[in-house]
């Protein structure tokens, strides 16, 4: 097995695995986040993120989740680099004119980048804040969960306030786009790698790639924009 | 008077491939570790034979002048594979694709030899199939197959129209497998030079590294060539850029004799010439002429209107065109051989009637086959071949008929062989294309593939043993001794007197006109006179190429004109036996046409009282006119006729 | 009716391995776009020769399309603009009055530089012999018909036993991969019965000696089946991944 993993299709794979176990994270963190667009002054997406905060399964996924990222940005790299010794040193005089290959199939790891730097910001506004340090903002309020009053960290109240700012909103929204375009290719790309693919399914999963990506880059994008533009306090 | 001995096995013809191995000598496991083979060539029959050598033990090495032995040009074969299964309950047997074989071949062939080829033949596909040679298959799940010129029956096995490639690449994975084992090395880039004779023997091979350029010898206790055909020599023809005749060539010079050297088929289904910088002719599969049908305008002035450009050939109604395969021979209709077919074609263009700028092509159509068939099916047919033509032409073909014409394709002639494929000359045997072949005066389609892998996989590895089963206590050689040293300062001696001629001209140009002279006399119908005068031409070439080339760069590098040259050298000299060979067979028969020679509705009359032999012919020296010997072809099951597919 | 263009070529010419490389321009008048691109580096050669000078060496051979031996990548595209062809099948009717032709070797660390424009591809056939086959000998087979194969796995089958070995999917990729190459032979074998029996081993062994030769990883960019003469599928690369993982489980 590990003669496997350490081969080119085996360092695929784990590219792949960790790849989809990151899309399964964003399906989840998206629903909480849709809850921002309640317009109930947070207290749903408060109860959500109490939810997930709480459950004990979330606690154990939690440390794979980073586990999942630091693979996946380390094989990123592994692969980039050996790709570059792989395709020699010279390069074509007169470029590369092959037509119908996508442009973020050939640029993964600059998306990759986009997104990671885009993670070091998001971690610091919330991550860090709700886990860590804490924030004035958080302070405890008391929501309905299931007939039942609940004190919860106001979690609503830092992201609103969060983005208030416009220049977060913008780099919230590069981000997003980033982070589309990497997976119109690395959906479609991550089952392609486990073999789940033929002449059909091929065609099938590169719509649905692209229909999820833009879900998702449209989805995380526009809650920003919405809160900027709508949710904020006078 | 150097003796011609068949070896043909006793026993009624059925019997005597069984006869043979049940009296044969055999090598012992142990002693065949102890015996190397040299293979020259990775064609069919190479790759098959130098894989076979390796499974049974023997140390072989196998030589390509190509980077991979895939590239060998059998890859280029497109239609199919003959075998005589029956699959399709039509009324075919092995006697039946024997005897197709024999007259196919205009009677010039060996009846031993060809039954023995149609026997195997079975055998071949079984073993492609095991090796996972993707064959055309019906709904059932079972072989398909179809027909090819020269058969009433559907015999022809295929994939797509690649079963060249497909099954060259079944031999050469089989010898990759033999390269992992290490009982086979390899030896790419690399070009056979000289042959090295110890006490009478072949013992080894000179051969020139491509890349370095270097000289290098090798020891065998046998040498086996399957280096191919000479329809290069034409310098037009169907065959590869690198296809040459030089192995061969050394052979010949070395004491090997030269069979039938005149006999070259004429593939009737090219896409004609198109200019005068053309470097080849590309081949559409006879399997086309399965739907095509083949056919030039009723009337002259039409056909000047095409020429002029002034009108399709879709413009052209129905009873105003000539079908002539189909007028002129009923039976057989759009698919007779090819050497008929080729000559019907030249018939129709010098009457005025070809198409084309140039005159020089006729029509093969597909529209009633996609009238009754559908476009999907004939896609599905022959999707590859019509993308291919649409490639080189601009047309296409769904549209408008195909323009063919006929162009050099295969050389029946080659080196002569006994029964166990050996040359004249002890231990060295011929295989494949290179043979002088069991296809007589004119191959039939789809025969190559069978013959090259029958050669390798199913006559070599018995008949070698039978030659190697004296020789197990003979030492491997040093390469050191002498006969290795001269043979090596004989091949030098030649590389650098061509570098030394410096003149003016290049390899190609000089190629052109030597194969401008055999297309007009020595090509699709011959003469007296006019073999008299390539003759004299030829020589002037001979002489024009020695001091007049101008090869570029240093024997001691990568040097593309200086291979060119030393493998033209060879082709001027094969050129002129070939028209010797012509000169003197003073017959038509298969693809030899003699224009003194035809019946009163122009086909070819054979001369069987004097000429039902194979032609051999001796090397004698530089400048020596070679000596004629001749193998006489006794007929104990088939009757000879005069061929007819009305 | 016979078109003619002028052209300037860049030509890559290197003299050998380790030599340095560098473009050399010549200018070509009178071309007829029916010539085919190779007939074209035959008029550039005859031009060299009878100027004294060396003809450009570039890999061809069969000269229609199935040899595989011809290669060069021509203004940004391997075997040139034209789509499901090979150089040799490339005619200059593909290319306009007056334009300037960029004419260079594969570049990809598997296969090295031998002179201009040719490139050693041997490691090809290392992957080959290291299980891209079936390991039957000659001889004691059964009857051709004695196993039924479905139609469908039959075709698909030839259709990934088209590849010609010609590299351009190497060429095309930006990872350097061979992925393309390997599994289509991976894919012809395993869809037939007669090959299944190894499908596991011969996946890993070639996958194992592509690796070795410094051949770069797939991800999936799909240049190669665009710039693939036969147009191999890219599902043979899903195929070779199942095989592939499917060997590894097991062991």
């Amino acid at each position: 097995m590990s003669s496997t993993l350490g081969s080119s299709i085996g360092k695929k794979l784990l590219m792949s695995i960790s790849g989809l176990f990151l899309i399964l994270f964003l399906i989840v963190h998206l629903t909480v986040n849709s809850l921002l667009l309640v317009p109930d002054g947070g207290d749903l997406f408060n109860a959500g993120a109490h939810f997930m905060a709480t459950n004990p399964a979330i606690r154990v996924i939690e440390p794979l989740l980073a586990i999942g990222f630091l693979v996946h940005i380390i094989y990123g790299v592994k692969l980039t680099l050996e790709n570059r010794k792989a395709r020699g040193p010279a390069r074509y005089a007169s470029g590369k004119k092959t037509t119908g290959v996508t442009w973020a199939s050939q640029n993964m790891l600059v998306l990759g980048i986009t997104v990671a730097a885009f993670l070091v910001l998001h971690i610091a506004n919330f991550w860090v804040k709700m886990k860590l340090t804490g924030d004035p903002l958080l302070e405890h309020t008391t929501v309905d969960i299931a007939g039942v009053p609940t004190e919860v960290e106001n979690a609503y109240a830092l992201v609103n306030a969060t983005f208030g700012y416009l220049w977060i909103v913008v780099v919230y929204v590069i981000g997003a786009v980033g982070l589309a375009i990497h997976l119109s290719h690395g959906f479609w790309s991550a089952f392609q790698t486990i073999g789940f693919s033929n002449l059909k399914w091929r065609k099938r999963l590169s719509v649905l790639g692209n229909i999820f990506a833009w879900i998702i880059g449209i989805g995380f994008s526009s809650i920003a924009v919405l809160q900027y533009l709508f949710y904020q306090p006078n | 008077m150097v003796k011609l001995d068949a070896k043909i096995p006793d026993g009624p013809l059925a019997r005597k491939w069984d006869n043979y191995k049940a009296n044969q000598k055999l090598v012992n496991p142990a002693n065949k570790r102890k015996l190397d083979i040299i293979v020259v060539g990775t064609g069919l029959a190479g790759a098959s034979a130098a894989a076979s050598f390796g499974e049974m033990g023997f140390n072989v090495k196998v030589f390509t002048i190509q980077d991979s032995p895939r590239r060998a040009h059998s890859i280029a074969a497109q239609g199919g594979i003959n075998a005589a299964k029956n699959y399709p309950n039509d009324g075919d047997s092995v006697y039946r694709l024997f005897y197709d074989t024999v007259k196919g071949g205009d009677y010039r062939a060996r009846e031993a030899n060809v039954y023995r080829l149609a026997q195997v033949s079975n055998n071949i596909i079984d073993q492609c199939v095991a090796q996972g040679v993707p064959f055309a298959r019906e709904y059932g799940g079972l072989l398909d197959n179809r027909s090819f010129g020269g058969a009433q029956v559907s015999r022809t096995f295929y994939a797509k129209g690649q079963t060249g490639q497909q099954l060259l690449l079944g031999a050469y994975q089989a010898l990759m497998r033999q390269v992992h084992a290490g009982s086979v090395k390899l030896y790419t880039r690399n070009e056979m030079v000289e042959i090295v004779i110890v006490d009478g023997k072949a013992r080894g091979i000179i051969s020139r590294n491509l890349v370095t350029g270097k000289l290098e010898r090798h020891f065998g206790h046998a040498v086996v060539l399957a280096t191919g055909g000479y329809g290069n020599t034409f310098f037009l023809s169907t065959n590869a850029m690198g296809s040459n005749g030089s192995a061969a060539w050394k052979a010949y010079k070395k004491g090997a004799m030269f069979a039938n050297p005149c006999f070259a088929q004429i593939h009737p289904t090219c896409i004609p010439v198109h200019g005068k910088f053309q470097s080849k002719l590309t081949l559409m599969s006879e399997s086309l002429r399965n739907d095509g049908r083949i056919w030039v305008p009723k009337k002259k002035e039409d056909a000047e209107a095409i020429r002029a450009g002034k009108l399709k050939p879709t413009e052209i109604a129905e009873e105003d065109r000539d079908y002539y395969l189909e007028r002129r021979y009923p039976a057989f209709g759009n698919l007779v051989p090819r050497d008929v077919a080729s000559r019907a074609a030249k018939e129709r263009c010098d009457a005025g009637y070809g198409v084309g700028p140039t005159g020089l092509a006729v029509y093969l159509d597909f529209q009633s086959a996609i009238d009754r068939l559908g476009r999907d099916a004939i896609e599905a047919r022959y999707g590859n071949l019509f993308q291919m033509y649409e490639k080189i032409v601009d047309d296409n073909p769904y549209e408008t008929p195909m323009m063919i014409y006929p162009a050099i394709h295969y050389t029946m002639g080659g080196i002569w062989v006994d029964y166990e494929l050996q040359t004249t000359v002890p231990g060295l045997f011929c295989a494949g294309e290179a043979n002088f072949s069991d296809h007589g005066a004119n191959r039939l389609g789809a025969s190559a593939l069978m013959q090259g892998l029958a050669d390798g996989y199913f006559v070599l590895p018995y008949t070698i043993q039978n030659y190697l089963a004296d020789d197990i206590s003979t030492p491997r050689m040093t390469t050191e001794e002498r006969e290795f040293e001269d043979a090596e300062k004989s091949a030098k001696d030649r590389l650098d007197k061509i570098m030394s001629i410096n003149g003016k001209r290049s390899v190609d140009s000089i190629h052109k006109e030597l194969g401008l002279v055999m297309w007009d006399f020595v090509g699709m119908a011959r003469n007296k006179e006019g073999l008299q005068q390539a003759i004299e031409k030829i020589q002037a070439i001979k002489k024009e190429f020695w001091t007049n080339v101008r090869i570029p760069g240093s024997a001691e590098d990568m040097n593309a004109e200086l291979e060119k040259a030393g493998r033209l050298a060879d082709f001027i000299e094969i050129g002129e036996l070939m028209a010797r060979d012509a000169l003197h067979r003073e017959e038509s028969c298969g693809g030899h046409f003699r224009e003194e020679y035809q019946t009163e509705d122009g086909e070819a009359l054979r001369q069987d009282d004097k000429f039902t032999y194979t032609a051999c012919w001796q090397y004698k020296g530089e400048d020596q006119e070679p000596e004629l010997h001749r193998e006489d072809l006794t007929f104990e099951v088939v009757k000879l006729v005069q061929r007819n597919y009305k | 009716m016979e078109t003619t263009i002028n052209i300037k070529l860049k030509v890559w010419r290197q003299a050998g391995p380790k030599a340095k490389g560098r473009f050399e321009t010549y200018e070509l008048n009178n071309i007829s776009t029916d010539s085919s691109f190779l007939e074209m580096l035959d008029i550039l050669n005859e031009q060299l020769i009878n100027e004294g000078k060396e003809p450009v060496a570039f890999d061809h051979d069969c000269r229609e399309g199935i040899c595989g031996m011809c290669s060069l990548y021509i203004n940004g595209r391997p075997h040139g603009p034209d789509d499901d062809v090979t150089t040799c099948q490339l005619h200059m009717r593909k290319f306009k009055d007056g334009e300037t032709i960029t004419v260079e070797p594969w570049r990809s660390a598997g296969f090295p530089i031998i002179k201009d424009l040719i490139v050693d591809r041997t490691a090809f056939d290392k992957i080959i012999a290291a299980g891209g086959y079936i390991s039957v000998s000659t001889g004691g087979v059964p009857d051709a018909n004695a196993i039924p194969i479905p139609k469908e796995d039959a075709d698909e089958a030839m259709d990934a036993a088209s590849c010609i070995g010609c590299g351009a999917c190497v060429a095309a990729c930006k990872n350097g991969s061979a992925m393309l190459f390997v599994s289509a032979k991976v894919s012809q074998l395993a869809l037939l019965p007669q090959g299944r029996v190894e499908a596991a081993r011969r996946a890993k062994n070639m996958v194992a000696k592509m690796d070795e030769l410094g051949f770069g990883n797939c991800t999936n960019t799909g240049a190669c089946e665009v710039e693939c003469p036969k147009g191999i599928s890219l599902a043979n690369i899903a195929r070779l991944n199942r095989e592939f993982l499917k060997a590894g489980i097991q062991d």
